[in-house]
């Protein structure tokens, strides 16, 4: 296991303007990469905010059918095809609660929950599964770096770090949420994804 | 109480752990003890609490496998791909998508499961990640035909090479029929490439230092690559060398279709997990190219045995047995018995006989026994026993 990178890449992976490339000339290739990468995400997020298995499906599709319909839609200059995927995702599930007249306290609790999904999905892969593996089993910190074969020492930091990392991303999306716009229609963080492709 | 900046910072390290309970009683007591005395720390702590407090027990809703089907349906409809993947090549994007999707699923404990792989020359017991070197070192066979690299060091072998794995391998002994009988088609490989266990062995040593997440990118990075290899610029007619029998990339697609299923289900079973069948079309691609593998093996089966003694006239010619698959994905094929040529378009089968297409599949890829299937059979037995008995040979780890 590669050692955790202190913060998640900002810079627009090449990964990204490949793909958006390749599904511009319309290679289904890249659209079953796309959602080899991407699928859990989206369908993650949407089922989170829809609280529905075959409205999260129907809204998986939509999103990808709009990207594969519009790939000019996403600037790789402007943020990471993660972030934009997953605003895209949230813009349009928060829709459909809408026009089913849902509250706008309940709305903004499945969004706030979907923004802390999406942030530890994006976290890198040692400390997404450092947390993971930590808090989901209720375990303590020895027993999660015997678990995955790391020291003590790399399993406290990891967890601390994942947690601030969280903690970082939720304070900027209040501040910015508080200045009347979401961090979600703002770049956002990008991802070492060990099991993706590689650019 | 004062503590020094070396006792500050041990305790301050155990912050994330703290603020997720994740720390030992006294460990615990420690820190929140420090908190008081320490605003610094009381402010992290403050902090990473709050982040735990958001972090949610509902596990992320898992994709139901057939979504991604649906999801490339549903947009192909919308805007037909320019360059679409191949009919041949579509199994093995969608069961290679599969297990990376079980991949995804597995805990750090199941990747040191050990699954059970059996073919007809004994079981192989591999880890999750050994499976998936397996796997890219045979899928790795199709990377010359599309112009890229092969991911096993040193392949493919110079012609003084044997073609045979060394003798400590099973495989040595039990390919031996397959290596002297089926036929070479192409022959141009001089020596032929390595056996397949030899350059799954090859891959395993050349990762043995990387962790299952590098493996695991590293076998699915190739399979996109000879997905998108056959999108971009197949010809499904180039000649693939199995070793054993060249066969056409468009055959060889399947193949390694069939394999990446079947050992996608061994390693679900060993770590307990479901493991949905190939869709209909593409398992019916699965048992059409085993049932035009059939004659191949049947030669095999039939070789070692001399003719029985005292029955006089010559060996039976151009005899045809049907084979019936049924349930999804089933059909109708004609196996030769007595020799990979093609019968006469009038041969009357001596035999039909009905199986469920998965069980054949599992038959043909020894995961199944002859004798404990469930198999309608009309006509002449013994050559309905034959066909059962020869399939497994069709197998390989």
């Amino acid at each position: 296991m590669a050692a955790a990178q202190p913060t998640p890449s900002r810079a627009a992976p090449s990964w990204d303007e490949q793909i958006r490339w390749r599904l511009a000339r319309g290679e289904e290739t890249a659209l079953g990469e796309l959602y080899d990468r991407f699928g859990p995400l989206v369908h993650g997020l949407a089922g989170c905010i829809l609280d529905d298995r075959s409205a999260a499906q129907q809204l998986t599709r939509e999103v990808f059918a709009h990207l594969w319909e519009h790939p000019d839609a996403f600037d790789p200059a402007q943020g990471s095809l993660r972030s934009w995927l997953g605003a895209l995702t949230r813009r349009r599930a928060l829709d459909r609660l809408r026009l089913m007249h849902t509250d706008g306290r309940e709305l903004r609790a499945r969004a706030t929950a979907a923004r802390v999904q999406y942030v530890v999905e994006s976290l890198p892969d040692p400390l997404r599964e450092s947390l993971a593996v930590t808090y989901f089993d209720g375990r303590t910190y020895q027993e999660t770096a015997r678990r995955l074969g790391i020291s003590e020492q790399d399993a406290k930091h990891r967890i601390r770090l994942g947690l601030e990392l969280l903690a970082g991303e939720l304070c900027e999306e209040e501040t910015a949420e508080r200045a009347g716009r979401t961090k979600w229609e703002q770049p956002g963080a990008g991802r070492t994804d060990a099991a993706g492709a590689g650019s | 109480m004062s503590i020094d900046g070396a006792q500050h910072e041990t305790l301050r390290s155990l912050l994330g752990a703290w603020a997720l309970d994740a720390c030992p009683r006294r460990e615990a007591a420690e820190v929140t003890q420090h908190l008081a005395d320490c605003p610094e720390c009381a402010e992290e702590a403050a902090r990473l609490r709050d982040a735990a407090a958001r972090l949610s027990t509902d596990d992320p809703l898992d994709p139901p496998g057939a979504l991604r089907q649906h999801v490339l349906d549903w947009c192909l409809a919308r805007r037909p791909a320019e360059l679409p993947v191949p009919p041949w090549a579509a199994p093995y994007a969608t069961e290679s998508a599969k297990l990376d999707a079980l991949l995804r699923d597995l805990g750090p404990d199941e990747w040191h499961e050990v699954a059970e792989l059996p073919w007809y020359g004994g079981v192989q017991h591999w880890r999750p990640a050994e499976v998936l070197c397996h796997l890219a070192a045979v899928d790795g066979l199709l990377a010359p035909a599309l112009g890229l690299p092969d991911p096993v060091a040193g392949a493919p072998a110079p012609a003084a090479v044997p073609a045979r794995v060394p003798p400590q391998n099973v495989l040595a002994q039990a390919a031996e029929p397959f290596e002297q009988v089926l036929p070479r088609g192409g022959g141009q490989q001089g020596g032929g490439p390595l056996g397949v266990l030899e350059r799954t062995g090859r891959l395993m040593a050349d990762r043995a230092g990387s962790g299952p997440a590098a493996v695991r990118a590293m076998w699915r990075r190739q399979s996109h690559a000879l997905v998108r290899g056959a999108a971009l610029k197949a010809n499904g007619g180039a000649l693939v060398d199995f070793g054993f029998a060249s066969v056409p990339l468009r055959d060889a697609f399947v193949d390694r279709a069939f394999e990446c299923w079947i050992h996608g289900d061994d390693i679900a079973r060993a770590v307990d997990y479901p493991y949905a069948p190939p869709v209909p079309r593409h398992l019916r691609s699965m048992i059409d190219l085993a049932a035009r593998m059939l004659p191949l093996a049947l030669a095999v089966l039939r070789r070692p045995q001399p003719e029985p003694a005292g029955v006089g006239g010559p060996a039976p010619r151009g005899r045809v047995v049907r084979l019936v698959a049924d349930g999804p994905g089933g059909g109708e094929w004609l196996i030769p018995l007595d020799g990979p040529e093609s019968p006469p378009d009038h041969a009357e089968p001596i035999a039909s006989m009905v199986l469920d297409g998965l069980d054949f599949c599992r038959l043909a890829a020894a995961h199944h026994g002859p004798d404990h299937l469930m198999v309608g059979e009309f006509g002449d037995r013994a050559a309905i026993r034959e066909v059962l008995r020869a399939a497994p040979l069709l197998s390989r780890p």
